[in-house]
């Protein structure tokens, strides 16, 4: 199986005050074309800015991410927006749906960026595929955070992306509701066969993936194979 | 990159994210469209009007001077003259004006009057309106007179009543409403009385000392009048008479209407900067809780540029749509214009729409709103899509170098504009200054503010005062603005009050007691001491008998008049050249006088020849001479030679008897001389019955009552201060919407912060003083701010520009100050209702929608 998503020597810092602070610390790791991975550890341990830098929201100090055989580093802040409209898709743990858009609105727009005609027909039929099939109309703020969720499931999945990162997807959400939210999850991946990043603090969801992670003070702890 | 799935989504795809995000939060961007539209119809309005008005004069031309061109002279026309005067074919229609005073014998009533005798046939276009209507037409076969309709009603005349101007006795024929060539302004002083032409010689006033004008008008409908001005211009100056054509009265006029146009288009723009400013403010709340969308658009792979163009085009559309409907309100709203200006204007306004306005309306709109936005909107090139998993508080912060560039380009504009406004670069430029200072100084003021606070924060005042306090210098506190805009509000509607002081004060009569308030003029040499008896045999006191010898620049240190005309390289004045000086001689200064060079002569003998004279400033300098050069007068024939002994600074906008030249005691006693005799009156009744004394005895003697000129130009003021109120009440209310845009901006922030202390169990009381005092102190402090600031300009301006002191209305302190802060404390306590109202979760989850 060829490499989705390959990470060799990668730090990272950030400046606070007149202090420097090293987040990431010789991180090296590779994930292969559907395979389902999590990212676990506790707070500040580094897990969110290891995602950004894997699906190329933020520069590492140094090191590389070679994201779907492309070399993050080389390319520029517009380039790298296209690579995530072609080929990654995210799910965020406050849903991060455009407030002003409507949920249809909300999941046609990676399709429309691409220049999709077909956007409208493709969103309705997701939205369906989540079950909101009647709720394309509603506004963010009159839905659910369960709902919202699953719109935002739709959307990620909208340009049929080759990796799917997911920050802490339940963590907004009640335990029911979470779990209706991961087993969804979970489905459209396998349908799709869209390689999964899961980054979350809890172990029983990242269990479910095929291998775990797990970074504590900045630096690799332990990188285990959960399922088999 | 792959090219089998290109970025296609092109301009359609901004539109379209631009009209959805638009569509939701529309109410948001409200008040900035009111904004737009009401900056936008400000300058619009008065724009268009001054087209109006432009177009107006130009096509009554003829109308307004009833020919197509007239050439006139205050003596009678010099040989030369007439020669040119002749070789043109002839005037059509002569006419001999001057102002007497004219007894009403029915009721005794006296009035100074402008009189003119017109010839036959005057005017070829237009019509003398008058009441009867066909009054003007055949007041000269009646051999009658037509008198201003508002000295008819004022004075109690009627049509057949008997008008007594010097000996002439004439039946009054029609009321005068409307006559080619009449000055408003100047009508009000001395109104007009039309006569037969012929019965000018019959009045016996046409003498010496008369100051009188001789006008030929001509009707040539085909001829050009620039090549006119060419061919005979320079040889009628030359002659000692005047061309005058229809088009450069016109010009003239509308040079005149536009000057005070042009304060108004400023005062306008004002209003539109503060608009500006509502804009700026506006768009930085928008923009800033758009970044997450934004973050989130660029995580889905949008790039900086579609990101940036989504709001670019929503702010554009806004601009456009606000430009289009200001600039219809603004040509609505001119139709006011010629009703606050009753009386004022040349002509009959009939409105047109000119398109060169429209256009500058709608693109002003659309521009002024996307350069006041372009900073918070280039904020959006700056977002991180990292901001969608960690959010920090700089998200979208840009580098000063884009601050100090946007700056940059909005001053370049502001100068830009007022520049196509004003026409000069040196005027736009202390314009940018005074706008930049005045910001800059009210900015300063919050910023310092906040800065003594932080410092010396009352640590022992009680919770709520202390909460109230720090509020002001919070995170993203809206301090700053809120103080620029209350603090401009106020400092314009305050200036508009003290510059109507200054003005006043400037026209303002001392009512001192020897303070002159009645002038006599054309007063003969030898009737001076017989009215000066008249007016003692009245109770009244001459306080000046001032001599009057009349005489025109011969030559300037050694070069002739003549010759100097020739020269187009001079840099002497032309009005120095061709001006009849009235001149006198005395052996002090008075009291508008004061020495700026050299030292006054105050008598010499007669027969010393050069005679050192004193000249005020003005002349000195349009006549290009210092101490000690030679100027030669022609006294009526005699030439007399003369050394600028003394340069006096003089205070002509005191109504007082002030004069270019004046001339030691021992010298022109002899020469040919009238005189002007002041005094004071204690009230209209006195100062009616010495009128009607003094014109049955004195024919020739003109009485000016200085009362009644101040009434008249409190009148005019008042009149103009109508539109610049006008003007000014856009000011306000855009204020108003600056103010609401930004307590409301600040609105959420509050909510939560005032349902957190609800929680914690606050009284609705302690949320109200909490707030209630915030807003108390941002709006005593703006609003003082922009008055006194305010005051001082007025101050230094009346000072150094004015030469004036004068006393402030209580108005901007006694009720502006007041006014402002309570609208302050209202609209931000409006805001807080809903808190005070209702459960803390039920405001937090009507919030979160």
């Amino acid at each position: 199986m060829p490499f989705i998503l390959e990470i060799s020597n990668l730090e990272k810092s950030y400046t606070s005050g007149s202090k420097k602070l090293k987040v990431l610390e010789d991180i090296n790791f590779s994930i292969t074309e559907n395979e389902t991975f999590a990212i676990v550890g506790p707070s500040g341990s580094g897990k969110t800015t290891l995602l950004g830098l894997c699906a190329g929201l933020d520069r590492p100090d140094s090191g590389s991410v070679i994201l779907n055989g492309t070399e993050l580093s080389s390319l520029s802040e517009d380039e790298r927006a296209m690579l995530r409209n072609r080929d990654v898709g995210f799910v965020f743990q406050d849903f991060q749906l455009l407030p002003t858009l409507t949920a249809l609105e909300n999941v046609a727009v990676p399709l429309e960026l691409q220049g999709d005609r077909q956007a409208t027909k493709k969103a309705e039929a997701l939205l369906q595929k989540v079950g909101l099939g009647d709720r394309g109309d509603h506004y963010p703020t009159q839905l659910s955070g369960g709902e919202q969720q699953r719109v935002a499931l739709a959307r990620a999945f909208a340009n049929d992306p080759k990796i799917l990162f997911a920050d802490e997807p339940t963590g907004n959400l009640d335990a029911e509701t979470g779990e209706k939210v991961v087993d969804l999850l979970f489905e459209l991946n396998k349908e799709r066969g869209t390689t999964l990043v899961l980054v979350t603090h809890d172990m029983e969801l990242a269990r479910k993936t095929q291998n775990i992670l797990t970074i504590r003070g900045g630096k690799i702890a332990n990188l285990t194979s959960a399922a088999v | 990159m792959s090219s089998n799935q290109k970025m296609t989504a092109g301009a359609a795809w901004l539109f379209k994210m631009a009209w959805r995000d638009f569509k939701a939060s529309a109410g948001k961007l409200s008040l900035f469209m009111v904004s737009i539209v009401l900056g936008v119809a400000a300058i619009v309005s008065i724009q268009s009007f001054g087209e109006t008005l432009k177009d107006n004069i130009a096509l009554q031309s003829k109308a307004l001077m009833g020919a197509d061109y007239k050439i006139d002279s205050d003596n009678a026309l010099t040989e030369d003259a007439l020669q040119i005067v002749d070789s043109l074919g002839g005037a059509d229609a002569e006419e001999i004006s001057f102002a007497s005073m004219a007894l009403f014998p029915k009721n005794g009533a006296t009035k100074l009057l402008q009189v003119r005798g017109i010839s036959e046939g005057f005017p070829f276009y237009g019509e003398i309106e008058t009441q009867p209507e066909n009054a003007g037409r055949n007041y000269a076969k009646r051999n009658g007179a037509l008198v201003d309709a508002t000295v008819m009603l004022q004075l109690g005349i009627e049509v057949g009543d008997t008008v007594k101007i010097g000996e002439a006795r004439l039946p009054v024929v029609g009321e005068l409403k409307n006559l080619p060539g009449s000055n408003a302004v100047f009508s009000a002083i001395a109104p007009p009385v039309v006569i037969p032409y012929s019965y000018v010689e019959q009045t016996g006033l046409v003498q010496l000392g008369s100051r009188i004008d001789y006008e030929y008008y001509f009707k040539a409908p085909q001829a050009d009048m620039q090549l006119l001005e060419d061919r005979i211009g320079d040889r009628l100056d030359a002659a000692e008479a005047d061309l005058d054509t229809h088009t450069s009265t016109s010009d003239r006029l509308g040079r005149r209407y536009e000057n005070f146009g042009k304060f108004l288009n400023l005062v306008g723009f004002v209003a539109l900067l503060l608009g500006c400013v509502g804009i700026a403010s506006a768009t930085t709340i928008y923009i800033r809780e758009k970044l997450r969308s934004v973050a989130v658009l660029k995580c889905l792979g949008a790039t900086r540029k579609q990101a940036f163009l989504i709001y670019l085009i929503q702010i554009a559309a806004i601009g456009l749509l606000g430009g289009i409907l200001g600039t219809a309100i603004g040509l609505l709203l001119q139709q006011l214009f010629p009703v606050l200006l009753e009386g004022l204007l040349p002509v009959d306004v009939k409105i047109t729409w000119s398109a060169p306005v429209i256009a500058m309306g709608i693109f002003i709109g659309m521009f002024m709103s996307v350069l006041f936005a372009l900073y918070p909107l280039l904020s959006t090139l700056y977002v991180s899509p990292l901001q969608t998993l960690r959010f920090t508080e700089d998200a979208g912060s840009q580098s000063r170098s884009t601050a100090i560039l946007v700056s940059g380009i909005i001053l370049l504009f502001i100068f830009l504009f007022s520049l196509w406004l004003l026409g000069d670069w040196k005027y736009a430029l202390a314009f940018l200054g005074g706008i930049v200072v005045t910001f800059s100084i009210l900015a300063g003021i919050a910023r310092l503010f906040m800065r003594v606070l932080r410092r010396y924060f009352p640590t022992s005042w009680s919770f709520t005062s202390r909460q109230s306090l720090r509020n002001l210098f919070r995170p993203r506190n809206q301090t700053v603005v809120l103080i620029l805009a209350i603090g401009v509000g106020s400092f314009l509607i305050s200036t508009l009050y003290f510059t109507k002081d200054m003005l006043l004060a400037q026209a303002n009569l001392d009512s001192s007691a020897q303070q002159a308030n009645m002038i006599l003029l054309d007063v003969q040499r030898d009737q001076m001491p017989l009215v000066a008896q008249t007016l003692r045999a009245n109770n009244l006191t001459p306080l000046d008998e001032v001599p009057i010898v009349t005489m025109r620049v011969h030559s300037i240190n050694g070069r002739d008049v003549a010759d100097i005309k020739t020269d187009t390289t001079t840099q002497i004045s032309r009005w120095i050249l061709n001006h009849e000086f009235r001149t006198t001689y005395r052996d002090s200064l008075i009291g508008s006088e004061s020495l700026k060079e050299g030292s006054f002569t105050p008598r010499i003998e007669d027969g010393t020849e050069p005679v050192p004279v004193s000249v005020s400033d003005n002349f000195a300098q349009d006549a290009v001479v210092a101490i000690g050069d030679r100027v030669t007068f022609n006294v009526q024939g005699r030439l007399l030679e003369t050394t600028i002994g003394s340069i006096r600074l003089v205070d002509w906008s005191r109504l007082q008897l002030n004069f270019s030249v004046v001339f030691p005691a021992g010298v022109l006693e002899q020469a040919p001389q009238f005189g002007v005799i002041t005094t004071q009156v204690p009230n209209s009744e006195v100062s009616a019955a010495i009128q009607r004394i003094l014109v049955k005895d004195y024919a020739n003697v003109s009485i000016l009552d200085l009362r009644q000129v101040l009434n008249v130009i409190e009148d005019l003021l008042t009149k103009i201060s109508y539109i610049i109120n006008f003007m000014a009440f856009f000011s306000i209310l855009i204020g108003i919407i600056v103010l609401l845009g930004a307590v409301r901006t600040s609105k959420h922030q509050r909510i939560r912060e005032s349902v957190l202390l609800r929680t914690m169990g606050a009284k609705s009381k302690q949320i109200l003083r909490i707030q209630g005092l915030e807003y108390l102190y941002l709006g005593l402090l703006g609003a003082l701010s922009g008055i006194l600031l305010s005051l001082i300009g007025s101050l230094l301006l009346a000072y150094f520009a004015f030469d004036t002191t004068f006393i402030p209305s209580w108005v901007p302190f006694g009720i502006l100050l007041p006014g402002i802060t309570l609208l302050v404390v209202i609209i931000g306590l409006a805001n807080s209702r809903s808190v005070i109202g209702s459960s803390p979760l039920e405001v937090l989850r009507k919030e979160a929608r």
